[in-house]
């Protein structure tokens, strides 16, 4: 208990003192899980609505793979990534490998199976009467996809913040392709990793403290724009 | 207004629509009843161009529809289902919608609307707190806010209370004496074609059985089947 305390103590501390090295790993944390968001949504929510919106032969398959992807182990994915980015790997030339970039790729793409699946299960839950609604009306093809968006938004905007918060608390795929080297690749859940092995464990608790503070302020932050729109 | 020869549309082997030709006059109030499974909501969402038939020939307003309807063409029909579906938002928002499919912004128009279909004082309320009356009244506004030429009405008044069904058939009826719209109506109810059809027509297991002007159609029917449902009789 005191170890929990003294920690608890510890993260406000270091808040409160602006540690400048406590700012660079949160800003990189941000930065990677941002922008593995980003990109997993840009990708991931057209994606989900064309498949939502069609029904092919292989729509059992396809939907077996993408619920098996929302279950990648991170660490898979980082191995994955690695192999792909090394010196011999396919991707070696790009140079990536324990950079942001390579955390961002394996970010990517533990976070795009899941903001498609979820956003293709949210746009097959709305009212299909909706669409020969919209169409009969007049809309156009994008126009009906684009209202049963707006229809499915909560379920979109919900898939998104369970992207975010599998991306920001993983730490098997950042570790590995990242490799954990301070002032460059180290995130939040790396440095809490390094710090509960070298037994500070008070600091290990206050950035774990403040990872879940970030995670809170992302989904309060997620779900007013759900609200909103 | 439409002319609808050999049409035919199956679903998978089982053909829900037979109808050797059908003519929709411009300007009329065509209702069409029988029972369930009859084809007439089949026959309704190939007006309406949701579907492509299987087989036939639909000419719409001097043009020859082959597979998918153009765009302009579509957006000259619309219809108006039986259970009205309404987007989360403002009553306002909702009757405003096939405008803004358009691109187009009458905020005048819209207010005009709500006004006639008695609504006006709602306007700013969420779509989805209304009661099944008034929901289908949304349906309405936005359906005519967009000045279709051809109305197509899928059972618009069922489980609705007298009411909301007088209210209802008084806009369609005002609809069509003051801006021709024409009008085919899919209903249970006899009464209600009695009182709002120029035409009647009855449609079993797919297949158009008689068409006739109103009078002729309740009072001297030609097929005996006709007659027997206008007596309220089960036919199949």
């Amino acid at each position: 208990m005191d170890e929990i305390l003294r920690g608890l103590i510890e993260a406000l501390r270091l808040i409160g003192a602006g540690d400048a090295e406590l700012g660079e790993i949160v800003f990189l944390s941000l930065r990677v899980s941002g922008l593995a968001l980003l990109i997993s949504t840009l990708i991931g929510v057209p994606v989900g609505v064309a498949l939502g919106l069609t029904r092919t032969r292989a729509h059992g398959l396809i939907t077996a793979i993408l619920y098996t992807g929302m279950g990648l182990p991170p660490v898979v994915v980082g191995l994955f990534v690695y192999l792909m980015l090394s010196r011999s790997g396919p991707f070696g030339l790009l140079g990536w490998l324990f950079t942001p970039s390579a955390m961002i790729a394996a970010q990517t793409i533990i976070a795009l199976p899941l903001v498609m699946g979820l956003t293709m299960t949210a746009v097959r839950s709305v009212d299909p009467a909706l669409r020969i609604q919209v169409r009969s009306l007049g809309a156009t093809a994008v126009q009906e996809a684009w209202a049963v968006l707006v229809e499915a938004r909560i379920g979109v905007v919900a898939a998104i913040v369970a992207a975010f918060g599998g991306i920001i608390s993983e730490v098997g795929a950042v570790m590995l392709v990242g490799g954990n080297i301070l002032g460059k690749t180290r995130v939040l859940t790396t440095a809490i990793v390094l710090n509960t092995r070298q037994g500070e464990f008070a600091l290990a608790i206050a950035l774990g403290v403040i990872l879940l503070a970030l995670a809170f302020a992302a989904n309060v932050a997620l779900l007013r724009l759900q609200g909103k729109t | 207004m439409y002319q609808l020869t050999n049409l035919r549309h199956t679903y998978g082997t089982r053909t829900v629509l037979d109808l050797p030709t059908l003519a929709v006059r411009e300007g009329e109030i065509l209702a069409l009843v029988g029972p369930s499974g009859a084809g007439k909501s089949t026959l309704l969402r190939l007006l309406n161009f949701l579907e492509t038939p299987t087989s036939g020939i639909i000419h719409f307003a001097g043009q020859t529809i082959n597979g998918a309807a153009p765009l302009a063409l579509r957006r000259q029909v619309t219809t108006v289902f039986q259970r009205p579906v309404l987007r989360r938002a403002s009553v306002r928002a909702n009757v405003d919608y096939g405008l803004r499919l358009r691109g187009r912004h009458d905020d005048g128009r819209v207010d005009a609307m709500l006004e006639e279909v008695g609504l006006a004082a709602l306007a700013k309320q969420s779509a989805q707190t209304l009661s099944g009356g008034e929901m289908q009244r949304v349906a309405l506004a936005r359906a005519l806010v967009i000045e279709p030429r051809v109305l197509l009405l899928d059972e618009p008044t069922a489980n609705l209370d007298p009411y909301n069904v007088g209210l209802i058939e008084e806009i369609i009826r005002g609809q069509n004496v003051r801006h021709g719209t024409t009008s085919v109506i899919v209903t249970h109810n006899v009464f209600q074609a009695k009182r709002l059809a120029h035409r009647v027509g009855l449609m079993l297991n797919g297949s158009l059985i008689e068409l006739a002007d109103t009078a002729t159609f309740f009072s001297a029917p030609s097929d005996p089947r006709t007659a027997a449902f206008v007596r309220g009789e089960m036919v199949y």
